[in-house]
């Protein structure tokens, strides 16, 4: 009889334990208001992302397609991976001098870590990291880009 | 017939009624690409024979070719949930190996990071846990709280789970103005949240019964294995890095290591809910008193290590991380070897579950909180 009594009040004890999880989730069934799902395709035009968020290295350019990127190539050194390739390029200056100045500034977003370390390294600000973040593609090569502009060229007063 | 007979008798390491299963390394609730060969007899389980490797990607070796503050971000790709507690140890072995002192705002700020990514690793064991032994709904609650703590990490250090903040001589950037005020809000909020975990899952019957007395790990085995953090605190193993070679800002707060000595499956997942707790506590002592102060230490623009070999040892999420550094002074280390938690505690796991049903495995597994790349590197 004992046992019995035990066995129907353990059955008891467990429907009771179930009942207090279920309170839980019931509780946020009818408080919908407490949900935190963002729906995301839909909130594209939306959606910020933080300001230091890491998405990918871009390279500002202002108003007159001009740049601040000397080509010191710091940014390469500093890249772990082998992301970054400087091709630089030799200019005259109006005084006459050769100048070094960059040509392309290869960046190869598919084995890019975004550690940030070329940023912090770089001694003018010419890279930055990018807010976006939907990279597919549909082809490995359109990950490989040319981040100054063509056409574009060092900005005036910028030394390295 | 009788020749298939003849064979399985035959060879001595195969028995007549004895299963050899592979679980994984497909498997949902190994967490990752892990193979366990388990030795069956019906349903209980005889043996288990780990296999490691699948995701193996050399860091180690990696390191070689690359200088030390470049190491940093590699070691974010090993323990993915204690991020920061793996960048922290290798800035700590290089700024120790330089003896350069930090500033203490950067002790303040490596502290709270690290028991918010504890949280954040907590939280994701808890809400997995939950699923290995069937209730998804734990998933959702405990990734819904993870996300507060990820945004905080997003707004300050750039990304969500590869942090790479912490640097020799400091953190990559300073603190955002919001930080400190998203963190407190964080805190009140979550003190209310934890007790529905313990509403949700602790008590419910079906979880008790499938962790209760399972999967005992004795003290003697827990240190011989060098099973560490909340696997080997389970069972007794004081072995808590904060407070036995404390480093960052732990001398300077109050906490308890929390000590359980069952060793079973159930004490085990108790010890890592009282440590979310703990975790809240040394954030609120600190949050509020960061002193003003540099961000970081101007160092030189190559660091090069004198020769000799260091170790720093850090408590991460999942037990005792360690850092091997040998210079033999250039630019580039020698060696690098890291000392992973998730390795060790993987290989205890035969100790705990010999003898159990298959269905127990998995729960014994859930409680290791076992991270793959971790484990390979």
């Amino acid at each position: 009889m004992n046992a019995l009594f035990q066995y129907i009040s353990t059955v008891f004890k467990g429907v009771g334990t179930l009942l207090t999880g279920m309170k839980i989730t019931g509780k946020y069934v009818f408080t919908p208001w407490n949900n935190v799902t963002q729906q995301y395709p839909e909130n594209r035009d939306t959606l910020k992302m933080f300001d230091r968020f890491r998405g990918e290295v871009i390279m500002t350019h202002n108003e007159n397609n001009e740049h601040l990127c000397t080509g010191c190539g710091i940014c390469e050194i500093n890249c772990p991976n082998g992301s970054i390739e400087i091709i630089s390029k030799m200019e005259l200056t109006e005084e006459g001098k050769k100048k070094r100045a960059i040509d392309q500034h290869i960046y190869h977003l598919g084995m890019c870590t975004l550690c940030n370390l070329c940023i912090k390294a770089c001694p003018t600000g010419a890279i930055v990291m990018g807010q976006n973040f939907e990279h597919a593609v549909w082809d490995r090569s359109k990950l490989t880009k040319v981040l100054n502009q063509p056409g574009s060229k060092i900005a005036q007063g910028v030394k390295e | 017939m009788s020749e298939t007979k003849e064979i399985i008798i035959t060879s001595d390491k195969i028995h007549t009624d004895e299963y050899l299963v592979n679980m994984g390394p497909q498997h949902p609730s190994t967490h990752g690409v892990l193979r366990l060969l388990v030795r069956l007899e019906g349903e209980m389980v005889h043996n288990i024979q780990p296999h490691v490797g699948y995701i193996h990607s050399g860091i180690e070796k990696m390191c070689e070719a690359i200088s030390y503050p470049q190491v940093i971000h590699l070691t974010d790709r090993m323990d993915y949930l204690s991020a920061h507690m793996n960048n922290e140890a290798v800035a700590l072995c290089i700024e120790n190996a330089l003896q350069v002192e930090v500033p203490e705002r950067v002790k303040y700020i490596r502290t709270i990071m690290d028991e918010l990514s504890r949280l954040a690793s907590h939280q994701l064991w808890w809400c997995v846990m939950g699923m290995d032994l069937g209730a998804l709904t734990t998933f959702f609650y405990g990734l819904r709280d993870r996300e507060h703590i990820l945004d905080i990490f997003e707004e300050t250090c750039g990304a969500r789970m590869t942090l790479n903040y912490s640097v020799p001589g400091g953190v990559m950037f300073d603190i955002h103005p919001n930080f400190q005020k998203r963190v407190k809000e964080f805190i009140k909020e979550f003190r209310k949240k934890l007790p529905e975990y313990d509403q949700l899952l602790t008590g419910n019957v079906i979880f008790q019964e499938r962790t209760n007395d399972i999967g005992y790990l004795s003290l003697e085995d827990a240190i011989a294995w060098g099973v560490t953090g909340p696997s080997g605190r389970g069972s007794g193993f004081s072995c808590d890095v904060r407070k036995h070679q404390p480093y960052s800002a732990y001398p300077l707060v109050q906490f308890e290591e929390k000590l359980a000595t069952k060793g079973d499956t159930f004490t085990r997942y108790r010890l890592r809910m009282e440590e979310m707790y703990e975790s809240l506590h040394i954030i609120e002592q600190l949050i509020d008193n960061i002193p003003e102060g540099d961000y970081a230490v101007k160092m030189k623009g190559v660091v090069k290590l004198p020769e000799g070999e260091f170790y720093q040892r850090v408590e991460t999420a999942r037990g005792e991380f360690g850092v091997y550094i040998v210079s033999d002074g250039k630019k580039n280390p020698y060696r690098v070897k890291f000392r992973s938690p998730g390795f060790s505690n993987l290989f205890a796991l035969n100790k705990m579950a010999a003898g159990h049903k298959i269905a127990d495995l998995v729960a014994i597994m859930s409680t290791l909180d076992l991270v793959i790349p971790d484990i390979d590197r």
